[in-house]
């Protein structure tokens, strides 16, 4: 084993990027940028939320993280372990650690094998426990997720939305994983499934000390779940802060558009409501400054460009891109770019 | 003293299934008033949308049929008229959004075609000056380069423009009532603010009504002046959103409102739940149904709760167990 490290999980500067093919010989005229340089690390035991919205990459770099694309730059550690270029062979003992759950439990789940073989199958992939063992750890698991043993025998279609998920998170966690990997767990489902989904992902959490990586679009239901929140927009973190911090007091201007687009449950409620123009830019031709300054015109755009936005502390915890066109003047002073010496003037 | 624009009365809708004739929507009963927006919420497979449209008649043939109750638009009863008078109601006086833009419009013909269609039907106006009104209106709903995009197939299209196409398409019209089923869940929340925004002005400028069909609690509390709550095919409870967001009577509204994260909430609590789900429509009780989700086995189980008017405007499925009145 490698090096202990304080995080369990550490990304440094990943990128996934996609070619784009065209032209007569479907030749490579470009690249999606679909995560383009995103570091961020997760705790043992800690649940880091991850916002953004569709189109802004935040499943693909789920997906990198599991290695189930092989990253185009970057690193990412898992337990101080290297697992950036590591091909397949060496890295299935590694993914009895970090297991995904999908969005669409329907679609992800495979309809023609019941629930005692679906839960059992990463067991067998992995080479843990006999026949019997595997039946008895399976009937443990479903109880975890609080499912009833008759449940074993069935098939996907004969369970509902909610039930669904539940036998995707048995599944996930078969095999003991430290980090989970949550993709939309709960978008899917009903508001009062939802909540029934959340609390059982908080149980779990506690008992089995498990560390999430939740991403979603539902800031509220992020901000409910996770210990620290980090904000995406076209491949890129724009904030990251912890959860309750990121609510009061949101620094970057899309974090504050996102807050601000929620409909809040209260008939009344006054709220300074932002409403952003245009869709997220397309990220095959990526804005070269500030993506979202961008989007909304800024007229300090043309300073952005060129200028390394990777999010730095503005407060203990509190990291936001130094980005001019998204900060108030006082907060961008705070993390401005320190001063290169400027070229010896001409005139 | 509002003027009603339409009145429901004891609709049942049912759809003919493997199991024999099922009721997805069990004697239903709502107004909605001129110039007021309605939502209509519940969880999915209670019936919010079967109830939409089976007012215009858009269940899906062969299996769904209204079998019972009046649906009067005007004081028109909408199940009586003829098929050419209920075409022309279609799309003329009710206009309707469709929750995903990408089945609901055609997907090999340019969408100023489309909307050129629905001008020609029902403004019966010739084509050049339908294809002039559609680019007007795809300006109105905010669509950049509405000439060019008038060109465009529905695929070449985001998400939220292809929503904006089909909210031009329900309003051309100028419909006094427009249905939007679940306009913007497919939407992500900083386009769903602009698409909320524009269906909120157009109402104001049209003086039309809008009943909004969501799953979203916090879609109704901003957009609706009043709100009809449904389970399991039956309406539980009804009233101003005020009244029902502030003093929830019913159990199952209770339980909803108090399901939702909220922002204030202390981080990684437990929220409050409903246990269960709901019954297949098969399985539906004549009684309580609420009743049949938590498990409870009583009187309620088997015959249907009265309503009861609670306060002004706000009814409430009066079940004992459900209910404290």
């Amino acid at each position: 084993m490698g090096k202990k490290s304080e995080f369990l999980l550490q990304v440094s500067n990943l990128k996934q990027y996609f070619p784009v093919k065209g032209g007569v010989f479907g030749s490579k005229v470009g690249d999606v940028k679909a995560v383009d340089g995103v570091s961020f690390h997760i705790k043992k035991g800690e649940t880091l939320g991850l916002v953004g919205e569709s189109g802004c990459g935040k499943s693909t770099l789920g997906k990198s993280i599991v290695r189930l694309l092989k990253p185009t730059a970057g690193q990412i550690q898992f337990q101080g372990m290297d697992i950036t270029n590591m091909a397949q062979p060496a890295l299935r003992p590694l993914r009895q650690d970090f297991q995904m759950v999908f969005q669409d439990p329907a679609e992800s789940l495979d309809s023609r094998m019941n629930v005692n073989e679906l839960i059992a199958e990463p067991l067998v992939i992995q080479r843990m426990g006999n026949a019997r063992q595997r039946r008895q750890r399976v009937n443990e698991l479903l109880d975890q997720v609080g499912l009833p043993k008759s449940a074993a025998q069935k098939f996907p279609f004969e369970f509902s939305g909610g039930q669904r998920q539940r036998i995707g998170i048995a599944r996930a966690l078969a095999v003991n994983p430290d980090l989970l990997i949550l993709d939309e767990p709960v978008s899917a489902l009903d508001v009062s499934v939802q909540a029934q989904v959340i609390n059982l992902l908080l149980e779990l959490q506690r008992e089995l000390s498990l560390s999430y990586l939740f991403i979603a679009h539902d800031l509220a239901v992020v901000k409910h779940v996770s210990d620290r929140v980090a904000v995406m927009y076209l491949g890129k973190l724009v904030e990251e802060a912890p959860a309750n911090e990121l609510y009061q007091d949101p620094k970057h201007a899309y974090t504050k558009a996102l807050f601000s687009a929620i409909p809040v449950p209260e008939p009344g409620h006054q709220r300074e409501r932002t409403i952003l123009e245009g869709e997220v830019p397309s990220p095959i031709n990526p804005p070269t400054g500030s993506a979202f300054g961008s989007r909304i015109n800024h007229p300090d755009y043309e300073k952005t460009v060129g200028v390394d936005l990777t999010p730095v502390e503005i407060s203990p915890g509190h990291l936001v891109a130094p980005d001019q066109c998204c900060l108030t003047s006082e907060d961008f002073a705070k993390v401005k770019p320190k001063e290169e010496p400027l070229p010896a003037s001409t005139d | 003293m509002s003027e009603r624009l339409l009145e429901i009365h004891d609709l049942v809708a049912s759809f003919q299934t493997e199991d024999g004739w099922v009721r997805a929507v069990d004697k239903v009963s709502f107004n909605v008033d001129v110039g007021k927006s309605v939502g209509l919420v519940g969880e999915s497979g209670c019936g919010k949308t079967v109830t939409a449209m089976s007012i215009v008649d858009l269940l899906p043939k062969p299996s769904g049929h209204v079998l019972e109750g009046e649906i009067l638009l005007k004081g028109e009863d909408l199940r009586k008229v003829t098929d050419k008078r209920l075409q022309a109601v279609r799309g003329g006086e009710v206009g309707v959004i469709f929750q995903e833009p990408m089945t609901a419009l055609n997907p090999v013909q340019r969408v100023g075609k489309q909307l050129v269609e629905v001008l020609r039907i029902h403004k019966k106006l010739s084509g050049r000056k339908a294809l002039q009104l559609a680019i007007e209106w795809l300006d109105k709903v905010g669509i950049p380069d509405p000439e060019q995009r008038a060109m465009a197939y529905p695929h070449q299209l985001s998400g939220g423009m292809r929503q904006r196409v089909m909210i031009a398409m329900a309003l051309c019209c100028e419909p006094k009532l427009v249905i939007a089923d679940e306009p913007t869940t497919a939407l992500d929340v900083t386009v769903q603010a602009q698409i909320l925004n524009l269906l909120e002005n157009m109402r104001r400028e049209l003086g039309m009504s809008v009943l909004l069909i969501t799953h979203d609690l916090g879609v109704i509390a901003e957009q609706c002046e009043e709100v009809v709550v449904m389970y399991a095919g039956r309406i539980v409870e009804k009233g101003t959103v005020q009244d029902v967001f502030t003093r929830p009577a019913h159990a199952y509204t209770k339980g909803l409102l108090s399901s939702i994260p909220r922002l204030e909430n202390a981080h990684k609590s437990e929220l409050n739940t409903i246990p269960g789900q709901v019954a297949a429509i098969k399985d539906f009780v004549p009684g309580c149904r609420f009743c049949q989700r938590m498990g409870r086995r009583n009187t309620m189980v088997r015959r249907r709760p009265p309503y009861t008017e609670i306060a002004d405007g706000h009814w409430v499925e009066a079940c004992r167990e459900c209910y404290e009145g």
